[in-house]
């Protein structure tokens, strides 16, 4: 591998941004010919598949590569998702949306690099409680401020009118006239390449080499010259970004900001999507919030096809995904991706080992590294 | 640049003329040319207490440039607080600590890198969920320029830079003859090899002194052998300066140009390993008193 890296090869495939680029492109033509051929309800579906996606994402970084465990991040994406609500709130507001995202952004940047600052003195279960008071106390925050943030009914969310040069542009493409929900569910995963390419560069190159090495053995890194809070608050802010540009697509794809949409049960939720794609992969997070959107309204077709009443076949969702949650841990510990990438290290080092020296392949012992990943978590 | 800058201070006091001034900046000198400058690192009057014991008291230390020297103790003596008030994990209570010449008054951890020194621990303290050659890339990492936004954007400053890192990594690697390992994760080698793994990490960084906490401990005869020829081989090649704590007797003896013994948290000899090994306060240390 080392050595392939060091040749170099053509220049996409040498330079780590070319390498993502090459894997976004791709991901923007899969998109839009999914989109093109879904109907308005999926193109709804799809779009909260990547709004979670993009929390999932920032989520995953912070768990996966920095170990720091987050339960606050619904409450982050509140913050985005209330930001994107001011913004919008009628149709004359006039703010470009991509100022409105940019915005929310920034907003959700300094409250985690607040929450971010204090997390970084804290470990394990304290982290997880100071950012469970986080998820607790945010949506508490709308319903105080009744007047300002619309209280139990939340703040609407006016989407402006689609530009003319989209509106061109998209016929142009496809042939047919862009609905509203297809363009809300194109802007949902225009966002998370966006965010998926950048948290990818961030994670091959230096600074997540540094999460890497800060979550694995602190002494060690610190003698390296990191500095483990910065280390720290900077992977917190990178994800409550990803949060907050995951909270503007949430307001925009559901046209509303409430607190009950961002109770306790979404932080949590994303934790679990993490935790069954895999810690750490940004395919892990993405493949999660699939299974997070999708699977419950399989599983609720199924029921009734097979003879359930609607509410219980509806009942049937949360309890299938926790058994799917439950059968992953046990069998798959490191996540889908995470043990699907295990396995496939593991056969490629047998065969070099076969190839090479002997003394290489009796040690093979891949998979007691990589299956700690599965009880990093905490620390 | 730090290091120019101390040895171009250094010309002067030897005064071997401004022609040899012009070339010194240029290209290190064996360290047996020239005269030894300030110490490689100075620990002078280190008292250290926890809670009422005393670990450290009165201790001097310094290591001449391109030397080895050694500190030894039976155990509890003091050595790795000795070790730990070096990297500025433990404050001193009293005392000094002074980088070639340079007075360090409240010495982080994280700016050893920056200082030009590299350690190893005792517990290796490797990072076991990513390659051997990413373990090694970190202990480079004082190399990078790379900024947040760089890394970000992925630019191609960015992906340049991560090459060479990337070989200087693979040569260090290659320098330990561990080079085969590179993709491997440190938990599924033999011990001898994440040692070696873990004393890569620190070479990377490409230190002018290196300090090695027990290097030797869980090695085999043969390995402790190679150790000791790589060690004299880092301060004769590349001029660095060593300070470690060891168990081994025999390596010890071996490697080291100058041994500072400690027991019961002072500093009970000093000198060559011939002076120190018939020292009779060493002897009593660690044979015990001779009982007529």
């Amino acid at each position: 591998m080392a050595t392939a890296l060091r040749r170099g090869r053509t220049w996409w495939a040498g330079s780590v941004l070319g390498r993502h680029l090459l894997v976004a492109l791709l991901g923007l033509v899969v998109v839009v010919v999914v989109l093109e051929s879904a109907s308005d309800f999926r193109n709804l579906q799809l779009a909260s598949m990547a709004y979670l996606g993009i929390a999932a994402g920032g989520l995953t970084v912070l768990t996966g590569l920095n170990g720091q465990i987050s339960l606050g991040h619904g409450a982050l994406m509140a913050i985005g998702a209330y930001t994107t609500a001011l913004l919008l709130d009628d149709r004359d507001a006039g703010t470009p949306l991509p100022l409105v995202v940019l915005a929310a952004v920034a907003v959700t940047l300094l409250v985690g690099a607040v929450v971010g600052a204090a997390a970084a003195r804290l470990h394990g279960p304290y982290l997880a409680g100071a950012t469970l008071a986080l998820a607790v106390a945010v949506p508490g925050i709308a319903l105080y401020f009744k007047e300002q943030l619309g209280g139990e009914q939340g703040l609407r969310v006016v989407l402006p009118d689609i530009p003319t040069w989209v509106l061109d542009l998209a016929f142009f493409v496809t042939g047919q006239d862009l609905t509203r929900s297809r363009y809300v569910a194109c802007l949902a995963w225009l966002t998370l390449i966006v965010t998926f390419v950048l948290l990818a560069n961030l994670s091959r190159t230096r600074v997540g080499r540094r999460w890497r090495a800060v979550r694995d053995d602190e002494v060690a890194a610190e003698l390296a010259g990191i500095r483990l809070g910065r280390a720290r608050v900077s992977a917190f802010v990178v994800s409550a970004a990803a949060a907050g540009a995951a909270g503007a697509m949430m307001a925009i794809t559901v046209r509303l900001a409430a607190p009950s949409g961002f109770t306790i049960t979404l932080s949590l939720t994303l934790l679990t999507a993490v935790v069954l794609g895999g810690l750490g992969s940004l395919g892990g997070a993405l493949l999660g919030a699939a299974l997070l959107t999708f699977l419950p309204q399989v599983v609720t077709d199924l029921g009734v096809d097979a003879g359930l009443s609607d509410i219980q076949a509806a009942e049937l969702a949360p309890l299938v995904y926790g058994l799917v949650m439950v059968v992953v841990v046990l069998v798959a510990p490191a996540g889908l991706v995470g043990t699907a990438r295990t396995a496939l290290l593991r056969r490629r080092l047998q065969r070099a080992g076969t190839g090479t020296s002997t003394s290489t392949s009796t040690d093979t012992a891949a998979p007691t590294s990589t299956s700690t990943t599965s009880k990093g978590t905490t620390t | 640049m730090r290091i120019l800058c101390a040895r171009t201070k250094v010309v002067p006091v030897t005064a071997r003329g401004a022609a040899r001034s012009a070339a010194l900046s240029e290209v290190r000198l064996p360290p047996s040319t020239s005269a030894p400058g300030p110490p490689a690192l100075e620990l002078r009057g280190i008292t250290v207490t926890f809670g009422g014991i005393t670990a450290l008291s009165d201790v001097d230390l310094a290591v001449t440039p391109g030397t080895v020297h050694g500190v030894i103790g039976p155990n509890g003596a003091g050595k790795t607080t000795l070790f730990n008030v070096a990297c500025g994990f433990v404050v001193p209570e009293r005392g000094a600590i002074s980088r070639r010449g340079d007075r360090l008054e409240r010495l982080h951890p994280h700016d050893l890198a920056g200082l030009g020194m590299a350690r190893t621990l005792q517990g290796l303290g490797l990072f076991d969920r990513v390659t051997v050659l990413e373990n090694v890339l970190v202990g480079a990492d004082r190399h990078a320029r790379t900024g947040f936004l760089g890394s970000l954007l992925g630019l191609p400053r960015a992906a340049r830079e991560e090459r060479e890192l990337r070989e200087r990594a693979t040569d260090v690697l290659d320098r330990l003859e561990i080079g085969a390992y590179a993709a491997r994760y440190p938990a599924s080698l033999p011990y001898p090899v994440r040692k070696r793994v873990a004393l890569a990490r620190a070479l990377a960084a490409e230190p002018d002194l290196l300090l090695l906490d027990e290097p030797a401990s869980g090695l085999g005869a043969a390995d402790m052998d190679e150790l000791g020829d790589l060690v004299r081989g880092l301060v004769s090649d590349r001029a660095m300066s060593v300070m470690l704590v060891e168990h081994h007797m025999d390596l010890v003896m071996r490697v080291c140009d100058e041994i500072t013994v400690l027991d019961f948290g002072r500093r009970i000899a000093h000198g060559t390993p011939d002076e120190v090994r018939h020292d009779p306060a060493v002897l009593a240390a660690y044979l015990g008193e001779e009982v007529d």
